[in-house]
């Protein structure tokens, strides 16, 4: 995904962006490109900048340096006509708890524009969400399901184009973020574009289009799940174990075998081809290994976050190889 | 500056206000003792007891006052009526200060900071509105819970004091044109000098509770002073004269104060970002 500076397909582009509160940095350089109609996740722990970078787009904050463009804009200017296109959800569901959820609705709408008989509007975005029978309920008195359900109800209540999402399912139990994920998906699905920050790895998995991994207010690394992986782990991976598990070290110097690493639980091996498989398990077993396990890898969301950020921790250990400190050839 | 924003805002926030049983009853009681209660049963004593000694040497004390006051008691009346006359006119006249000062600043203390607090300082800095509609929507929504307070007040407090001190005095005679420069010119610009002081402080402190101290401080000094021009509107002669113009004075004060409070709430400070300048 090559894009360029102004590229209409962009529809946020945040490049070498700082922002200090006080002494301390938020954000280091960051630099955020998000394609229209696809899901941007941000991933990284607490602190890494996520939420800081969502009111940077929305141009809630000035960043103290670099750009931003937020469909083409400069929020900081034009921050009337940015806001108006975007929907937020924040991590803290944000609502007004002495007020009905019709009320909070009511509010939005018409900071919005919608004017104050935005009754089909409400009523679509509520019934969207599975909360409109409980619209003339006071807020106080929801659930965090119900109130998670009412804050995304608000967010697309104007039909926006940019939907910023901070840890959506915060608090819900799985089958209520089950639900929301699917909701999100549903909403690209109709052209909209999404930005998601979350911690949950298992939340990304799968849904994002574009993962980007920040940390400490700097993006460490972007792309999709698949080429995100490819890089760390160019080879195919096979775990392996045997009734003793020493007798493995003879996969050192076989044809297609890339690098090892021995885990708790078994040997992860990877392999030039998965095609490999059948003729070094005929090797090992040719050499007297008594193998009890032979299952193919797909490394997850998890571990490639945390390959990343064993590289970041020490950058000239294994380059490329993140998984594989121990790599053998 | 869009206005259907800030009155969007403002209506907001007052609807958030009358949910809010445990806020609204104790001000309420507060007005009513004030402008009701004490009044009913002070005059009530004075009126009833006659002219026993203790009134007649208060009634005598009365010449204290500037000659432009005095002329205005009756001067047929009973000592009693005359003591009552006074005090209906002149002495509570701080009343129609301190309530609407107490809960316009009340209101007004936890506005911004509350938003903060509650979480829903995110919603509002990530929405289209101005933070100047923001900031407008809530000094008027603040305001308008004191200032209603006292209008009502106000019409019960004449209604108890024509009642009560009316037929001894000659028929009804509040409320005084003193007492509607009071209302109408005096009292509103010191509302507004306390709330655009009072917001300014909300979007700057970390609690509602810090808000609300801090905010009596500022208070304080505008009640006694505000109670000093009222007193002095009351007294008739030049002295109206003269609060009138502190009046415009105060006026020139609370816009100037207004329209710096309005740059001074950022989105920053709905977020409650630290260090935020």
């Amino acid at each position: 995904m090559l894009m360029s500076e102004g590229d209409p397909r962009l529809v946020v582009e945040v490049r070498e962006v700082n922002k200090n509160f006080g002494r301390v940095p938020a954000l280091s350089n960051l630099t955020i490109l998000v394609p229209q109609g696809r899901i941007t996740v941000l991933i990284g722990p607490n602190g890494a900048g996520k939420t800081t970078a969502i009111r940077v787009i929305t141009g809630a904050l000035v960043p103290d340096r670099g750009r931003v463009r937020t469909f083409g804009y400069d929020p900081d200017r034009f921050g009337e006509d940015v806001r108006r296109r975007c929907g937020v959800v924040s991590a803290k569901p944000a609502l007004y708890d002495r007020l009905s959820g019709w009320d909070n609705l009511q509010y939005s709408a018409e900071l919005y524009g919608l004017g104050r008989n935005a009754i089909g509007p409400i009523r679509e975005a509520a019934g969207r969400f599975g909360i409109l029978e409980a619209l003339d309920q006071q807020v106080g008195g929801y659930s965090t399901g119900m109130k998670t359900r009412l804050a995304l109800s608000r967010a697309v209540l104007h039909d926006p184009d940019l939907l910023l999402f901070d840890e959506p399912t915060s608090g819900l139990d799985p089958e209520s973020s089950h639900a929301v994920l699917d909701l999100i998906r549903e909403m690209t699905d109709e052209g909209r574009t999404v930005v998601m920050c979350t911690h949950l790895l298992i939340e990304a998995e799968g849904l994002a289009d574009q993962i980007i991994v920040l940390d400490n207010g700097t993006d460490l690394i972007h792309g999709t799940q698949e080429n995100l992986i490819r890089k760390y782990w160019p080879g195919d991976l096979v775990r392996l174990d045997a009734e003793d598990p020493t007798q493995l070290e003879q996969l050192v110097g076989l044809d297609g075998v890339l690098g090892m690493k021995r885990t708790e639980d078994a040997t992860e091996v990877e392999l030039d081809d998965m095609g490999r498989v059948p003729d070094l398990v005929a090797a090992l077993t040719a050499a007297g290994v008594r193998l009890t396990r032979v299952d193919p890898y797909h490394p997850s969301l998890e571990d490639l976050y945390f390959a990343i950020r064993r590289e970041r921790r020490a950058p000239d250990a294994d380059q490329g190889l993140g998984a594989f400190p121990e790599v053998t050839r | 500056m869009n206005n259907q924003r800030m009155l969007t805002v403002m209506r907001t926030d007052l609807k958030q206000l009358q949910q809010s049983k445990d806020f609204w009853v104790p001000m309420v009681l507060l007005g009513g003792l004030f402008f009701l209660v004490i009044p009913t049963i002070l005059l009530s004593v004075i009126n009833s007891v006659g002219n026993i000694g203790t009134i007649q040497q208060v009634s005598q004390a009365l010449q204290l006052l500037p000659q432009s006051a005095q002329d205005a008691v009756p001067q047929a009346a009973s000592a009693g009526t005359k003591v009552s006359y006074v005090l209906a006119v002149y002495l509570l006249a701080p009343i129609a200060v301190i309530v609407p000062l107490t809960i316009s600043t009340a209101v007004g203390s936890s506005s911004i900071v509350g938003e903060r607090e509650r979480g829903t300082g995110e919603f509002l800095a990530h929405s289209p509105a101005d933070v100047k509609e923001i900031y407008l929507g809530k000094l008027i929504a603040s305001l308008i819970p004191g200032y209603i307070t006292t209008i009502v007040g106000f019409g019960l407090y004449s209604l108890m004091v024509n009642l009560i001190v009316g037929p001894d005095a000659g028929g009804w005679f509040f409320p005084t044109a003193s007492w509607w420069l009071l209302i109408l010119w005096v009292l509103p610009p010191f509302l507004l000098i306390a709330l655009s002081l009072v917001l300014r402080l909300s979007a700057r402190v970390k609690s509602t509770a810090a808000a609300q101290q801090a905010a009596g401080l500022i208070t304080f000094p505008l009640i006694l002073i505000a109670y000093g021009q009222s007193t002095g509107a009351l007294f008739g002669g030049a002295a109206v004269a003269l609060s009138a113009v502190m009046g415009a004075v105060a006026w020139a004060i609370g816009i100037a104060l207004l329209l710096s409070g309005m740059r001074s709430l950022t989105r920053a400070r709905l977020l409650g970002v630290a260090n935020e300048s």
